[in-house]
């Protein structure tokens, strides 16, 4: 048993450096088929990036929510300062910012031209307006609901916004970006399927005296199809380090200009790349590809070859 | 060693390339099978290593019936048999000693032991010095006698060979059967399909003719013998 375990293993890290040493003794054909690999493989990882990008930038805008309270128009701005800083006493409130009625009005005559009609009145019909920020730390929609809450039945406020469907149909869209994605995702990996099961096609047919002759001196079927097997594992390794390289390159590229442009909106987003998780994601879906694409050439190719 | 009891032969394609064929070679016996190239002499000797099934019959080889050896068990039972083809079929791309080693890599031999029956194999084929060129370096005679040890290298138990000298001089051809008799001499089971009549009749040894895929004519005393 022992021995037959030896065996065993000799003869796959046999396979294994030998059809690492066939990738190497053959390299332009076989960077070419590497490289489209791992194109095929850096658009799906680089759209989960992006993907995993916008969804780290949304989960902070979603955690800055702004509740506007129109204050009833009987209260005044000493009371509204008031009402201000008792609601900010609340645990779920950050901030509260008081627009007063009157600066509120002066900045609607200087926006708006409407400056004339406005003197017309002769009483401000802007109410006082406070913004309230939450608490963003822990936030979830639970938590959120019930602020609204509390604070629609107080008496001192007249009506309240807090408008966040902007960014449930980001969810939404980002939901269907998912989707695309990972519809592309599919058709890209069964791209890398047929081009590995294309390219070890070839190599049986290339090595078809070889088998014939490994089949007449007693090789069995996993003995012959052992190196193509590993052939599809290397083009899988190799095809993931040439995604991988591509994706950090192109994180590189963009990291700068999207700083510039996220320091523009007060914010120091950064780019996030693939992380060891998702690295380790990255090749093990690579390898998968390989061995399985290899496998379906072997199992569909092989058989057909008989010792003569 | 291998029995065959009225076996038949028929391919897909509707030729009857053996008729009720009865045989019987002994262990350490070494047997010609000789006939005009299309009568059935390659088909004998691929029946025996299960390159093809036999459709009627049966064919009992070192005590096991072949009809009975399912599909994965074939290349198995090819390790017994060491084959020999008339274009020697070496791997171009691999060194004589790569070539050589090939069946005792694949029986997962560990690579002291494949060295040192590598070694002996050359030296018994007098190519020792071959070891690290390539075929295509070798003379047609020189490569012939590589195929041998490639097919001997494994110790098996029966030396099947199929027009061996097909593409040698006369001179290189009887230099061919001596060494298959030498093997034979260490007990080897040696079969081998020629049409070089009056060469093998030299050998002194048993000779099969086939005609249409039928035993005409057998014999252990060559002489008189004649292909019609």
């Amino acid at each position: 048993m022992k021995q037959h375990i030896q065996t065993w293993l000799k003869q796959h890290a046999q396979a294994f450096f030998f059809s690492l040493g066939q990738y190497i003794k053959n390299p332009i054909n076989n960077i070419l088929t590497t490289v489209v690999i791992g194109i095929s493989l850096a658009f799906p990882a680089g759209f989960y990036v992006f993907l995993n990008n916008i969804q780290i930038m949304s989960a902070n805008w979603d955690k800055t929510i702004e509740i506007n309270l129109f204050l009833d128009t009987t209260i005044n701005e000493q009371q509204a300062n008031d009402f201000a800083n008792r609601i900010l006493k609340r645990d779920d409130i950050a901030q509260t910012i008081l627009i007063k009625k009157d600066a509120a009005l002066a900045e609607y005559k200087k926006l708006s031209g409407f400056e004339d009609a406005l003197n017309v009145l002769n009483e401000n019909p802007f109410p006082n307006v406070i913004l309230v920020r939450p608490v963003s730390k822990n936030i979830n929609e639970a938590k959120t609901k019930k602020l609204i809450g509390d604070l629609e039945i107080m008496p001192e406020i007249d009506n309240l916004q807090y408008d966040n469907t902007w960014i449930k149909r980001l969810v939404h869209i980002i939901d269907i970006v998912k989707l695309v994605i990972l519809i592309l995702s599919t058709l890209l990996a069964i791209a890398v399927l047929l081009i590995i099961g294309n390219t070890i096609r070839l190599s049986i047919y290339n090595y078809r005296h070889e088998i014939e002759i490994t089949k007449l001196f007693g090789g069995t079927d996993s003995f012959i199809q052992r190196p193509f097997l590993y052939t599809g594992v290397w083009y899988g390794v190799f095809g993931s380090t040439i995604a991988w390289f591509l994706i950090a390159v192109s994180i590189q590229i963009l990291n700068e200009p999207i700083k510039n442009l996220s320091a523009l909106y007060a914010s120091n987003f950064n780019l996030t790349g693939l992380g060891i998780t998702n690295t380790l994601r990255l090749f093990a879906i690579g390898i998968l590809l390989g061995l399985f694409g290899s496998w379906v050439s072997v199992k569909r190719h092989l058989d057909a070859i008989e010792a003569n | 060693m291998i029995q065959f009891t009225n076996v038949f032969m028929t391919y897909p394609s509707g030729n009857k390339a053996l008729q009720n064929i009865n045989l019987n070679i002994d262990n350490g016996e070494m047997v010609y099978v000789s006939g005009r190239s299309g009568a059935g002499k390659s088909t004998l000797l691929k029946l025996i290593n299960l390159i093809d099934r036999h459709t009627r019959g049966q064919i009992i080889v070192k005590g096991q019936n072949l009809e009975r050896i399912k599909r994965n068990r074939v290349p198995i039972f090819r390790r017994n048999i060491g084959f020999i083809f008339q274009n020697h079929r070496l791997l171009n791309d691999r060194t004589i000693f790569d070539n050589v080693a090939l069946p005792l890599v694949i029986a997962g031999n560990d690579h002291q032991e494949i060295k040192r029956r590598v070694h002996a194999a050359l030296d018994k084929v007098d190519l020792l010095s071959k070891i690290n060129s390539y075929p295509m370096e070798l003379s047609g005679g020189e490569q012939q006698r590589i195929g041998v040890a490639r097919a001997v290298v494994n110790r098996p138990a029966i030396l099947l060979a199929d027009e061996p000298t097909g593409n040698l001089d006369p001179t290189l051809s009887w230099e061919m059967m001596k060494l298959f008799e030498q093997f034979n001499q260490v007990g080897v089971t040696v079969l081998i399909a020629s049409h070089e009549l009056d060469m093998i009749k030299n050998m002194k040894k048993r000779i099969i003719i086939l005609n249409k895929g039928q035993i005409t004519n057998e014999t252990d005393a060559p002489h008189g013998l004649t292909l019609n």
